[in-house]
């Protein structure tokens, strides 16, 4: 379908969709000839030039290495929008708001788990819900819920389930700010308020896994990791609420503003200045805080676990960081020499400042902020470090993951969640997953290979390799 | 046929097919539901449901997104439905749904939202059959 799309090639592992028609922008690619091959097979390329066509979008519409076909805009694609010209849109952050990963790091090694990994796995996966339609064990009151969207982690800590310092080492420290709950609609509540604390399904994932390479032994000092600790990543999102508070807003915003001068339906969106602009972005933000405070909750469960399966170790289990994945955020870059702020829709994307941000945790301030990419089951997942490069390359941008490449219907057809599973223990991991069906579809053969893609944006330099983490016992929904 | 998976990347395409409207809707959230589990899901429970819409494809994707509701906020499970359209200025559906508690079954696959991604409903001439297309969010 993207035979019609010419590409440019700037130079290695940049590409350009040349200005054409109604484009504002030109469109940006980031990748590998091998991962442009991928990228061509779906609609990602003709999602990008569409994206470059909306209202006030600036420098560029980029997609990276990661990029596949979304919901109008292409995931693992970076939009940023002139705050006065430019728009909001649900469809460039996506349905399920702030999809994130947390990172823990402990004071076990990886002795301590080898031989006890499918005890370890089993546990945690008793502990914390997963899997389709699991409602959460943890009971919350409607005005209680007002206080999570409002206040993120923080409210979590505030009511016991963990410590200052954790949401101290989140993106926003835990919290979005101007989430306002009465922009949330009644429906988007009923969907939440029972899963507080749950992992969900699909991709979303609990690994621990150990420090198998260290690549920039100072930035991993500063973010506190070394070889063979043992790591914990935890990914999951804003679950039923975020999804729909999306629906909510592409509704509403097509009662307001049609669809009919879009290129595409989904590319639904209101001017950011608008009425339903800053009610999405407020609605939008309590979704954040939701993501962010349901980690914190499993966060705590972990620690809760940890202290029972291994108490004469005195289990540590420190905060890394948190990176928001689906999101729009406000931010400061400089444009054609000036500073200026402007709204940065990241759909499957991680924001990647380098040193000296005033966003980033003082304890990371001079390094750059961790940035981290979780791999598919069977593979690696890394952290890397945020860099000046990104703020001038995709708007302070890097990847989120491997990125698909069969669909699910492919992968179960073609691999059989038990097969997976027992590969996997041939590799020495254990996994266990609310059903064969998700392990199969999340199987590793259908994703693109991490490895490459973390090789590209540390060639490209819009982040760079500090750590690659190897998963030990995963928990699939 | 009620209905058939079609490839998609990322997510979950559908088409459902019906000799009137009312069946191609009826037909569309099987088909939804088939994508979450296999199970033959018994019905216990029996609620009706309505929405509105100012399209065809707006009324689907709003019943559609009231069944997911149900099933995230009170577990429920879609078995069988009788589906009922009013056509004035405004469309509107009346369903009688049944299902069961989620908990009693396998279920395979998490739906985030229904979209309007490539969806369509309209009837083929040539057979005079309905057939509707839906991309779900997984």
């Amino acid at each position: 379908m993207c035979k019609m799309i010419k590409l440019k090639k700037i130079s290695e592992n940049i590409y350009e969709i040349p200005k054409t028609g109604n484009m504002k922008v030109p469109g940006r690619v980031y990748a590998s000839e091998k991962i442009l091959e991928l990228i061509k097979k779906d609609r990602t390329l003709e999602q990008a030039r569409n994206v470059a066509m909306l209202p006030g979008i600036l420098k560029a519409s980029i997609a990276l290495p990661d990029a596949h076909q979304g919901y109008g805009f292409p995931i693992g694609g970076v939009a940023a929008f002139d705050i006065n010209e430019g728009v909001i849109s649900p469809g460039g952050v996506g349905y399920d708001i702030d999809c994130s990963v947390r990172l823990l790091r402990t004071n076990l090694k990886k002795q301590d788990i080898i031989n006890i990994q499918e005890k370890v796995v089993n546990a945690l996966f008793r502990k914390i819900p997963s899997g389709v339609g699991r409602g959460s064990k943890f009971q919350i009151s409607r005005k209680e819920l007002n206080e999570v969207l409002k206040k993120g982690a923080r409210y979590m800590v505030e009511k016991g389930y963990g410590f200052k310092e954790d949401y101290l080492h989140l993106e926003e420290e835990g919290c979005i700010s101007g989430a306002n709950p009465e922009k949330v609609s009644e429906k988007a509540i009923k969907r939440g308020i029972g899963q507080l604390g749950t992992l969900g399904a699909g991709n979303h994932f609990l690994e621990v896994g150990f420090v198998e390479e260290i690549y920039d032994e100072k930035t991993a000092e500063a973010f506190g990791l070394e070889k063979n600790q043992i790591t914990i990543l935890i990914h999951c999102g804003s679950r039923g609420l975020g999804h729909q508070i999306a629906s909510d807003y592409i509704k509403a915003m097509e009662d307001e503003y049609g669809f009919k001068n879009l290129p595409d339906r989904e590319l639904i969106n209101a001017p950011i200045k608008s009425r339903l602009g800053k009610d999405y972005y407020a609605a939008m933000a309590c979704a954040a805080n939701f993501a962010f405070a349901n980690k914190q909750l499993i966060t705590h469960w972990v620690r809760e676990e940890m202290n029972y399966l291994f108490p004469e170790k005195k289990p540590k289990i420190e905060v890394v960081y948190e990176v928001c994945h689906n999101i729009a955020k406000f931010e400061k870059f400089k444009i054609n020499g000036q500073v200026k702020e402007v709204c940065v829709h990241r759909k499957g994307a991680t924001r990647s400042f380098g040193p000296g941000r005033k966003e980033i945790p003082p304890a990371y301030r001079d390094v750059g902020q961790p940035v981290l990419i979780p791999g598919s089951m069977g593979t690696a997942s890394y952290v890397l470090v945020g860099t000046k490069k990104a703020e001038e390359l995709t708007f302070g941008s890097t990847v989120h993951g491997a990125g698909r490449v069969l669909s699910r219907a492919a992968a179960s057809k073609k691999l059989r969640g038990s097969e997976v599973k027992s590969s996997l223990h041939e590799k020495g991991i254990e996994v266990k997953a609310g059903s064969w069906q998700g392990l199969s579809q999340e199987a590793p053969q259908a994703y693109k290979d991490i490895d490459e893609v973390v090789r590209v944006v540390d060639e490209l330099g819009i982040s760079k390799k500090v750590a690659r983490l190897k998963p030990l016992a995963v928990i699939k929904g | 046929m009620k209905f058939k998976f079609l490839e998609h990347t990322a997510d979950i395409k559908f088409q459902a097919f019906g000799s009137n409207k009312e069946e191609v809707f009826e037909n569309s959230a099987l088909a939804m539901f088939n994508a979450m589990s296999h199970d033959i899901i018994k019905s216990r429970i029996k609620k009706k449901i309505s929405v509105k819409g100012k399209d065809n494809e707006s009324l689907l994707y709003n019943f559609l997104e009231e069944l997911l509701i149900l099933f995230d906020s009170e577990g429920f499970f879609l078995s069988k439905l009788k589906v009922k359209i009013k056509e004035n200025k405004e469309k509107k559906l009346e369903a009688e749904v049944y299902g069961d508690s989620a908990e009693n079954y396998n279920l395979r696959i998490d739906i985030k939202a229904v979209t309007y991604n490539e969806m369509f409903i309209k009837k083929d001439n040539k057979t005079n059959k309905w057939v509707a297309q839906v991309v779900l969010d997984v």
